[in-house]
């Protein structure tokens, strides 16, 4: 535990630093694109490094609960539902990039060439996963759902996986970068084994016991 | 002979590279577009250095006519966005790693199915053959293209002095393999050496040119300097990079990215929009160095030069020969 209690203002001034700092992959990400230095494949670069902080933010939030039990401290918690926001917000951006600069917004392009490409239809799953999630991020849904929120939010270490194989499915050959990526999520997920463990056994066997 | 045209490229298209690139390439890949661009002058005035610098200019080069009548795509763009694993997998690596590559001198052994196998000096070969300027559009297995004003000679002609025996089906390119001087290849991504290989037929074809350098100057080292492939019609994957050693055989060759993935990249790789990669549609393609709201062009059936290769495909199922 913390020894001594942070104010109202004192937490307001963090936490909007912490937003500010969450913002400023997408502002240097945007600067590029305004000014023109994305490159000689702006939409390539745009679809890397908007992807690129999907993933690191996914894997950020599932970072907080673990560093609770570590440091045994509720810091790392409070900021666990604007990680959770900011995933949802650079995946956006990333569904925007393909949406619009790689698709033209152009229905017949996307019936085109989703059903070619398994990565894409990973990556549309995952995102179509977290929608639910951002949905019910309120503290006022989070009451209203109980135990049935917690349930629902363990969806989100499928999306890591789906963000990982997404990944890997998109790679040519030099898989360094999704390994490096898979490894840090096998931690995570290492500390959630009990959970999952529950997951993964059959509801039959649990009654039995 | 110069290009009517070398198009301008504004400052903020080229500030980018500072980026990834280390300052001393970048003021020499400016240094070299300027010269590019005012070499006649210079020239005339007696000011210009006539050696001691890369990128040295070639002179004695004709035009083709089967040049794409299109502008190509800028040369800050040409020389640093390469897939050239030898010297790493990102598409910035070659540029800041290539300066490691000795290409003279450089010799090509020809072997296999000749008259006249040996191990020759590139700048003997270079004496026999006429060099043209082919405006060619590269379409990347990865769905992005440029236009690139190469200059080589054709295939053909050096394969025809080699005297090819009746038995010479396929022909066979690889890759220098000196880990010393391509570091990548210090690391298995693909199976060292890069080998490449095309049908006779294929590689007698007029359109296929053995590269030597590409916008009016010496082939820079990322774009695979000194003497590479290009076959237009094909991933730009097929058009194998600083060669040094063609080999006639009877026998389809082993090629380096079917080796690593069969059923992903086949040996014949031509362009074709209807076939897609198993991971992705080949149907459109990105343009490098398109404004960022520029829709994706449409990829062309043998990427537009369907009229001079089709013929080398009838009767053939191309979804099962990709
Ligand atoms: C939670 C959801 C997602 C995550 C975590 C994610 C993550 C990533 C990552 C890490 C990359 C590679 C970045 C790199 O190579 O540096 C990437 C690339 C890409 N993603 Fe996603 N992605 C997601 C959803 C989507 C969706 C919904 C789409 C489109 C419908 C999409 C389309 C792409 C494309 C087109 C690429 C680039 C492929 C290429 O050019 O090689 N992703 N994504």
């Amino acid at each position: 535990m913390v020894r001594k209690k942070l104010s109202r203002i004192q937490w307001g001034v963090i936490k909007t630093a912490v937003f500010i700092l969450c913002l400023l992959p997408f502002m240097a990400i945007s600067w590029d694109a305004v000014n023109n230095l994305l490159g000689p494949d702006p939409i390539q670069t745009l679809h890397f490094r908007t992807g690129d902080w999907t993933l690191r933010f996914l894997l950020i939030t599932l970072t907080m609960s673990p560093l609770q039990r570590l440091l045994k401290t509720p810091i790392p918690i409070r900021f666990r539902r604007m990680f959770g926001l900011f995933t949802f917000f650079y995946a956006s951006t990333h569904m925007m990039v393909w949406l619009v600069l790689d698709q033209s917004l152009s229905l017949d392009n996307m019936l085109q060439d989703i059903p070619e490409s398994p990565y894409i239809i990973l990556g549309l799953t995952a995102y179509s996963l977290l929608i639910p999630l951002a949905i019910t991020s309120t503290t006022g849904m989070m009451r209203r759902l109980g135990r049935r929120w917690t349930v629902l939010h363990r969806t989100v270490y499928l999306i890591a996986v789906f963000g990982v194989i997404h990944f890997f499915w998109l790679t040519k050959l030099d898989y360094q970068e999704p390994l490096i990526y898979s490894l840090i999520l096998g931690v995570l997920l290492a500390f959630r084994w009990r959970i999952l463990k529950a997951i993964f056994t059959p509801k039959s066997a649990i009654s039995k016991t | 002979m110069a290009r009517k045209k070398i198009p301008a490229i504004k400052e903020n298209e080229v500030t980018p590279l500072q980026l990834f690139n280390n300052s001393r390439s970048l003021i020499s890949a400016s240094r070299r577009q300027f010269l590019a661009q005012g070499a006649g002058l210079l020239l005339a005035s007696g000011l210009m250095p006539t050696s001691g610098w890369a990128g040295n200019k070639i002179t004695d080069y004709k035009r083709s006519s089967l040049s794409l009548n299109e502008t190509p795509t800028p040369y800050e763009y040409v020389t640093t966005y390469n897939n050239f694993y030898e010297f790493g997998t990102s598409k910035g690596d070659p540029a800041v790693n290539a300066h490691l590559l000795k290409t003279k001198p450089w010799s090509v052994t020809i072997e296999g199915e000749v008259g006249k196998p040996g191990v020759y000096d590139l700048e003997d070969i270079l004496k026999r053959q006429q060099l043209e300027e082919r405006i060619y559009r590269l379409r990347c297995v990865e769905a992005w293209s440029m236009v690139v004003p190469w200059i080589g000679f054709s295939l053909a002609d050096l394969i025809k002095q080699m005297e090819p025996t009746s038995k010479a089906k396929y022909v066979e390119f690889t890759t220098l393999y000196d880990p010393e001087q391509m570091p990548g290849q210090k690391r298995r991504t693909l199976k060292w050496p890069y080998t490449e290989g095309l049908r006779i037929d294929e590689a007698m074809n007029p359109l296929t040119l053995m590269a030597t350098g590409l916008y009016g100057e010496e082939m820079p080292n990322q774009n695979g300097a000194p003497l590479r492939l290009i076959v237009p019609w094909k991933y730009g994957f097929k058009s194998i990079k600083s060669i040094v050693k063609i080999r006639l055989t009877e026998q389809m060759p082993k090629t380096s990215w079917n080796e690593s993935a069969r059923h992903e990249y086949g040996f014949y790789a031509n362009v074709n929009p209807s076939v897609s990669h198993p991971r992705w549609s080949q149907s459109r393609e990105r343009v490098i160095g398109a404004p960022l709201f520029t829709p994706k062009r449409d990829t062309e059936m043998f990427n537009g030069y369907g009229e001079q290769v089709a013929e080398l495909y009838k009767g053939m199922n191309l979804r099962r020969f990709f």
